[in-house]
C-alpha cells in the first residue's frame, strides 16, 4: 500500500533538542526556593530499622526537613515485595531508608551523616538456592518467596535436592508452579537426539544513563512532578497511586527520558519519586532529588537471574519433539519478574515445540530489585537454546540454518503455552533474508578457522517477543488553524514510537507532516492513557489508536461536509488538508474551515457528547479539560485477537581467543520481522540498540555481590560492563522483511526486544561453534570461563552460582 | 584526552582543597557551597563559549557543577559523575574532557566550549550535530551532548577518519541505548558535510 507517512524516514520533533542539548531531562529544571533531598540508605542487606535518631542533623543550619518511612506509611508498610517509597525493612543494600532536605546537597550530607540509624542485623542471602537450602536465610521477613493472596512463604528443599542440582541434575523437588502443553513423555520418546543439562543466567543492572532525579513542587493544590519514564500517561497513571495523589491533581512533566530498558515503563519501579513528592508536600517547598550512579545501581533493578535445567528432544529431521525446563527466578529483595514463565513461552514460540513443560519457583535473594528487562526471559533462554540447537544439529547431521528452517513459526501456526495463534509470522523470510544478508554459505569455510590465539566461530539466533496490545485510547485535536493536534502519551525513551505512532493519524487525514503537532512531554496537556511502553508494544498498540482518532475525526468531517454542502458523508474524501466532494473537488471546506464549523456545532463534534464507552479515566479527565476548546476525535481501541508477535533473526562472526578468552564481535546482521516498517531509521536503531545489549548479556554483563557481607560490587558502568563503542563491530548490518500484519491498520508490530535476543542467541552459538561445540550453558559467558574450559579446569567454582562469579 | 591522568589531577585537587573523598561524597563535596580551611580566591572568570562569564565557584567544585548549576548551560549532563561515561564531555582548548572530572579552578585560563557553543549565531546547526539529526544517531539523546563534544574534538584532529578512527576516537563516551553504529555514521556523515 502507497503510504505518505508509514514507512518514512523523518525528524522526530526531540531530535534538534537532542544534539544540541536544549531538551531538558528532570535534573535540567529549577524553581525558585527549591532545595535539595539526599537519601539515607540501608548500609546492611537484610535489616530492621529499630530507631532513627536525627535531632542533631535537624537542629542544624540550611536543613529544612526529613521524610520516614513512618511519614510515607503512617498506617504500616504494605507487607507485600516490591520497592517502596521508603523502608523500615530493608532487604538490600542501598534501599532508602529515609530523606532529607537541605538548602544545598553538601549540608543535606553533611546533617545524613549526624543522624543515628539504629538497625537490627537479620540474615541475608545473595545465592537463592542457599536460601532454598533448608535452615538456609531468608530474604524476606517471613519467608523466601512471595505467593498471590498467600504472603510470604517459605520454600524448602533438603540440602540433598539442592546439591543435586548444583551436580548438574534435574531437580526432584515438587515446584509449586507447574505449566504444560502436550504430552510431554510421548514426545520425548519420539526424540533422536536428547540433550538435558542445568544453566545459568546472570542478573544484570539495566544502568540507563539518565540516573533517576526528580524534581517535585506542589502549587494550587497540584503535584508537579518532572521525572523520567518510559510511559508517560501509563507511568503517571501508576505513580499517582503510589503518592496518594488524585489523577486529576497530578501534573507529571517528562519531556525526555535518558533510557529505561523495562525499569522505567511502570510506577512500581520507580516508587522514589515519591520522595521529593512528599518531601515538597511536607516542607512547602520544591525539592529536588538528584540520584547518583551508585543510587542507580542499587534502586534501579536488575533482570532476573535464571538457576535452571533445561532437557530438548529433536526428531530425526531436526524438528523439536519436546522442551522440559526447571528454573528457579531470582527475585532479589523486592520480588519481581516473570522471566521464567517468558522464557518458556519463547521456546514454544520460535522452535514450535510439539509438548512444553515448566517448572519453576522464585525465590528472593538480599540483592537487586528485579523487574522486566529488555526481553525478560525470552533473550536470557535464547542465549542459552541456540547452542543446543546447533548441538543437536551437528548430531542429527542438519546444517544450522536448516534445523531453524524446520523449526520456524510461521503464518498460521500457534504458539505459547496458551496456544495463541499469530496474528502474522513471517520468521521463515527473516531466515532467508538474514542468511543472504550475511552470506551464511559462503561464510561457512571460515567456521573454526584458526588464526593465532583466535578461532572464528559463526553463529545464527531467533529472537521473539510478544509485540503488541490493545484496549487503549486516542485523541486528535484541530482548532481554526487546521492544524493537526495529536495528544500522544506514549512517553519518549528513545524509540521515537511517539511520533511515529502519531503519523498514524497524519496518513488517515493525508496531512503533511508539517501541518501536525504532537502534544506531548506533560500530562497537563490533556493526554490519553496508552499501554505502558514495554514490551516492544507501542508502535502496534498505539498507531491503533492514533488511527482510530483519526478516523473518527475523519467522519465527523465527512458529516459536517455533508451536512452543510450537500450530499452523503460517502460522498466526500480529504486531500490537500480540505474535505471534499469526490466527484467534485471545489465542493469542500479546508480542515481550517471544517474545524470552525466542528467548534460552531460543538456536541460531540467537540468532545462534550456521545463519547466512545469505555475510555479510561485518565483519558476521561483529558477530554473533560478539552472538551469544547476544539475539533475532537477520539477513540477507544476494541482488543485485537491473536499473538502480534516481534521477530528477529541474526546471523554473527566472531573470534575467539583462546590465551585471552576474549571474545570479539567481527560481524552482526540483523532482519526484522515486525510487520510494516513505519519509521526506517527508528527501526535500524532498535535493531543496532539490541545488538549492543545482546553483547551484554552474551559476554560481559552480570552484577555482583560480596557475599560476606551483601554489599554490592557493581555500582558503575565500569564494573557492570556495559558495552562500549569497542566491544561493537564498526558497523552492524541490518534489515527487514516488510509484510503487512492484518490485526494493525498500517501492519505495524514490534521489535525493541527480539532485536536483542536474536543477537545473544547467534553470539552464544558462535562461540560454541569456536569451541568445537561446547556449550557453556550459561549467559554471560566471561573470559575467565573460556580461559578456564581451554585450560580444561573447571568452569564454575561454585556451580550455578548467582549474584557471584561462576566461574 | 587521558581520563585516567585527569581524574587523578582532579582526586589530587580535591584532596588539596581539604574536602574528604570518598566514591558515595564525591559528588556532594564536588557541589559544595561552602568556604573551606585553604582559601582561594572564589570569583573567576572563565571562558565559555567564547563568552567570559564571572562566576562565584567553590575551590572542589568540579566543571560539570560550574556549567550546569552555576552557568544553567545544563546540555552537558551527568551520567555518572565519576569519569566513567563521557556524557559530561566538553572541550578545555579543544581537547575532549569530562567535565565531571576537573575542577572548575584547574581549567580556569582555557578556552571551554560546550555543546550549547556549537550552532552558528544565526542558528544554524554545526555540522555534527546536522549529521546527528541526518543519522538518527540520538536513541534516549542522554549521552547525545557528549558524543557530540566527542566528535567535534576528534573532527579537529582528523577531519576525514576512516570508520575504525571514528570507533577509537569516540571510545570515550558510552552510550547505554547502544547506538554507536548510528553515531559512527554519524560521525561519517559529519566528516562528509563538514
Ligand atoms: S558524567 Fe562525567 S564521565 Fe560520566
Ligand atoms: S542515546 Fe541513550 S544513552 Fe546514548
Amino acid at each position: 500500500m502507497a503510504y505518505m507517512h508509514i514507512g518514512k524516514d523523518f525528524v522526530p520533533p526531540d531530535v534538534p533538542g537532542k544534539v544540541t542539548g536544549r531538551i531538558k531531562y528532570a535534573e535540567d529544571y529549577t524553581r525558585d526556593g527549591m532545595v535539595y533531598a539526599r537519601l539515607l540508605t540501608s548500609p546492611i542487606p537484610h535489616a530492621r530499622v529499630l530507631d532513627i535518631d536525627a535531632s542533631a542533623a535537624l537542629a542544624m543550619d540550611g536543613v529544612v526537613g526529613i521524610l520516614t518511612a513512618d511519614d510515607v506509611y503512617p498506617d504500616g508498610e504494605p507487607q507485600s515485595t516490591g520497592l517502596k517509597i521508603l523502608t523500615n525493612e530493608p532487604t538490600l543494600v542501598g534501599e532508602p531508608i529515609l530523606a532529607l532536605a537541605a538548602v544545598d546537597e553538601k549540608t543535606a550530607e553533611t546533617a545524613l551523616a549526624a543522624i543515628t540509624v539504629t538497625f537490627e542485623r537479620l540474615p541475608f542471602v545473595i545465592d537463592p538456592l542457599d536460601s532454598l537450602a533448608e535452615g538456609g536465610p531468608d530474604a524476606y521477613n517471613g519467608g523466601n518467596t512471595f505467593v498471590f493472596r498467600q504472603g510470604f512463604v517459605q520454600e524448602k528443599w533438603t540440602s540433598d535436592q539442592v546439591a543435586s542440582f548444583r551436580a548438574g541434575n534435574e531437580p526432584s523437588a515438587e515446584a509449586p508452579t507447574e505449566l504444560s502443553y502436550g504430552d510431554l513423555d510421548a514426545s520425548f520418546s519420539d526424540a533422536a537426539f536428547v540433550y538435558e543439562n542445568t544453566f545459568t543466567t546472570a542478573g544484570y543492572p539495566h544502568m540507563s544513563m539518565e540516573p533517576r532525579s526528580a524534581l517535585a513542587y506542589w502549587e494550587d493544590g497540584k503535584l508537579y512532578l518532572h521525572g523520567g519514564s518510559q510511559s508517560l500517561t501509563a507511568f503517571a497513571d501508576g505513580i499517582a497511586g503510589i503518592i496518594g495523589v488524585a489523577k486529576e491533581d497530578l501534573v507529571f512533566v517528562n519531556a525526555a527520558t535518558g533510557g529505561g530498558f523495562g525499569q522505567r515503563a511502570r510506577a512500581g519501579s520507580v516508587p522514589v519519586y515519591g520522595v521529593p513528592a512528599k518531601l515538597s508536600q511536607k516542607i512547602n517547598r520544591p525539592v529536588m532529588m538528584r540520584v547518583t550512579r551508585e543510587e542507580e545501581f542499587t534502586i534501579g533493578g536488575a533482570r532476573q537471574g535464571f538457576q535452571g535445567w533445561i532437557k530438548l528432544g529433536f526428531r530425526s529431521d531436526g524438528t523439536m519433539a519436546a522442551a522440559d525446563l526447571w528454573i528457579v527466578s531470582d527475585n532479589g529483595g523486592k520480588g519481581g519478574g516473570g522471566d521464567a514463565f517468558s522464557a518458556t513461552n519463547a521456546i514454544s514460540i520460535v522452535y514450535q515445540a510439539e509438548a512444553v513443560r515448566l517448572r519453576g519457583v522464585s525465590i528472593g535473594s538480599n540483592t537487586a530489585h528485579r523487574g522486566a528487562q529488555r526481553g525478560p526471559g525470552e533473550n536470557q533462554i535464547a542465549a542459552i537454546v541456540s547452542p543446543i540447537l546447533d548441538k543437536a544439529a551437528d548430531e542429527l547431521g542438519i546444517d544450522r540454518l536448516e534445523i531453524r528452517k524446520v523449526n520456524t513459526p510461521q503464518n498460521g501456526d500457534v504458539g505459547g503455552i496458551q496456544r495463541q495463534p499469530f496474528t502474522s509470522a513471517y520468521m521463515p523470510e527473516a531466515l532467508e533474508q538474514t542468511a543472504q544478508l550475511f552470506d551464511w554459505e559462503g561464510r561457512q569455510s571460515r567456521r573454526r578457522q584458526r588464526n593465532g590465539s583466535k578461532i572464528t566461530g559463526l553463529g545464527i539466533g531467533q529472537g521473539y517477543h510478544n509485540a503488541g496490545r490493545s484496549g487503549m485510547d486516542g485523541i486528535v485535536m484541530m482548532g481554526a488553524d487546521g492544524r493537526l493536534k495529536v495528544h500522544n502519551g506514549v512517553g519518549n525513551l528513545g524509540t521515537y514510537s511517539y511520533a511515529s505512532t502519531s503519523r498514524a493519524a497524519a496518513e488517515v487525514l493525508k496531512m503533511p507532516w508539517e501541518s501536525c503537532d504532537i502534544v506531548t512531554g506533560r500530562t497537563d496537556l490533556h493526554l490519553p492513557i496508552t499501554s505502558p511502553q514495554d514490551g516492544s508494544n507501542s508502535i502496534f498498540t498505539n498507531t491503533r489508536t492514533f488511527w482510530g482518532a483519526a478516523q473518527d475525526m475523519l467522519a465527523k468531517m465527512k458529516e459536517i461536509a455533508a451536512s452543510d454542502l450537500g450530499g452523503n458523508a460517502d460522498d466526500y474524501d480529504v486531500s490537500n488538508e480540505r474535505v471534499h466532494q469526490i466527484v467534485d473537488e471545489s465542493v469542500g471546506y479546508s480542515f481550517a474551515q471544517v474545524a470552525q464549523r466542528a467548534m460552531e456545532l460543538g456536541g460531540k463534534y467537540t468532545g462534550e457528547s456521545e463519547l466512545p464507552e469505555d475510555l479510561a479515566e485518565w483519558t476521561q479527565i483529558a477530554v473533560s479539560r478539552l472538551a469544547g476548546s476544539g475539533f475532537m476525535g477520539v477513540y477507544h481501541d476494541p482488543a485485537h485477537s491473536g499473538n502480534p508477535p516481534g521477530f528477529a533473526v541474526t546471523a554473527v562472526e566472531i573470534e575467539l581467543d583462546v590465551e585471552t578468552g576474549k571474545v570479539e564481535v567481527i560481524d552482526i546482521s540483523s532482519v526484522a520481522d515486525s510487520g510494516t516498517i513505519v519509521h526506517p531509521q527508528g527501526m535500524k536503531n532498535q535493531l543496532v540498540g539490541g545488538a549492543v545489549w545482546a553483547i551484554g548479556l552474551s559476554v560481559l554483563e552480570r552484577h555482583l555481590y560480596d557475599p560476606q557481607n551483601g554489599l554490592p560490587a557493581s555500582t558503575g558502568f565500569w564494573q557492570s560492563k556495559i558495552p562500549t563503542y569497542l566491544d561493537a563491530p564498526a558497523k552492524i548490518e541490518t534489515g527487514w522483511v516488510d509484510l503487512p500484519d492484518p490485526e494493525n491498520p498500517v501492519g505495524a508490530r514490534g521489535i525493541g526486544e527480539p532485536a536483542m535476543g536474536s543477537v545473544s542467541a547467534a553470539i552464544n552459538a558462535a562461540i560454541s561453534d569456536a569451541l568445537d561445540g561446547h556449550i557453556f550453558n550459561a549467559t554471560p559467558v566471561t573470559t575467565d570461563m573460556i580461559i578456564n574450559h581451554v585450560a580444561g579446569i573447571s568452569e564454575e567454582w561454585v556451580p550455578l552460582a548467582q549474584n557471584n562469579f561462576r566461574g | 584526552m587521558n581520563p585516567k591522568l585527569t581524574r587523578r589531577r582532579f582526586i589530587k585537587g580535591v584532596i588539596a582543597s581539604g574536602a574528604a573523598v570518598t566514591t558515595t561524597t564525591m559528588w556532594y563535596v564536588a557541589n559544595g557551597q561552602d568556604r573551606p580551611a585553604g582559601y582561594v580566591e572564589r570569583l573567576i572568570r572563565i571562558n565559555v563559549n567564547g563568552q567570559v562569564r564571572n562566576v562565584d565557584v567553590a575551590p572542589q567544585e568540579t566543571l560539570a557543577s560550574t556549567l550546569r548549576y552555576k552557568l544553567g548551560l545544563t546540555g552537558t549532563k551527568l551520567g555518572c559523575n565519576r569519569g566513567e561515561c563521557g556524557a559530561c564531555t566538553v572541550l578545555v582548548d579543544g581537547t575532549a574532557t569530562y567535565a565531571c572530572s576537573v575542577l572548575t579552578h584547574s581549567v580556569k585560563t582555557g578556552m571551554i566550549e560546550t555543546v550549547e557553543g556549537l550552532e552558528s549565531a544565526n542558528g544554524d546547526l554545526h555540522p555534527v550535530q546536522q549529521a546527528f539529526v541526518e543519522s538518527l544517531s540520538p536513541q534516549c539523546g542522554y549521552c547525545t551532548p557528549g558524543q557530540v563534544m566527542a566528535a567535534v574534538a576528534l573532527l579537529r584532529t582528523n577531519p576525514n577518519p576512516t570508520r575504525e578512527e571514528a570507533r577509537q576516537g569516540m571510545s570515550g563516551n558510552l552510550c547505554r541505548c547502544g547506538s554507536y553504529d548510528s553515531y559512527l555514521d554519524g560521525v561519517m556523515r559529519a566528516a562528509e558535510i563538514g
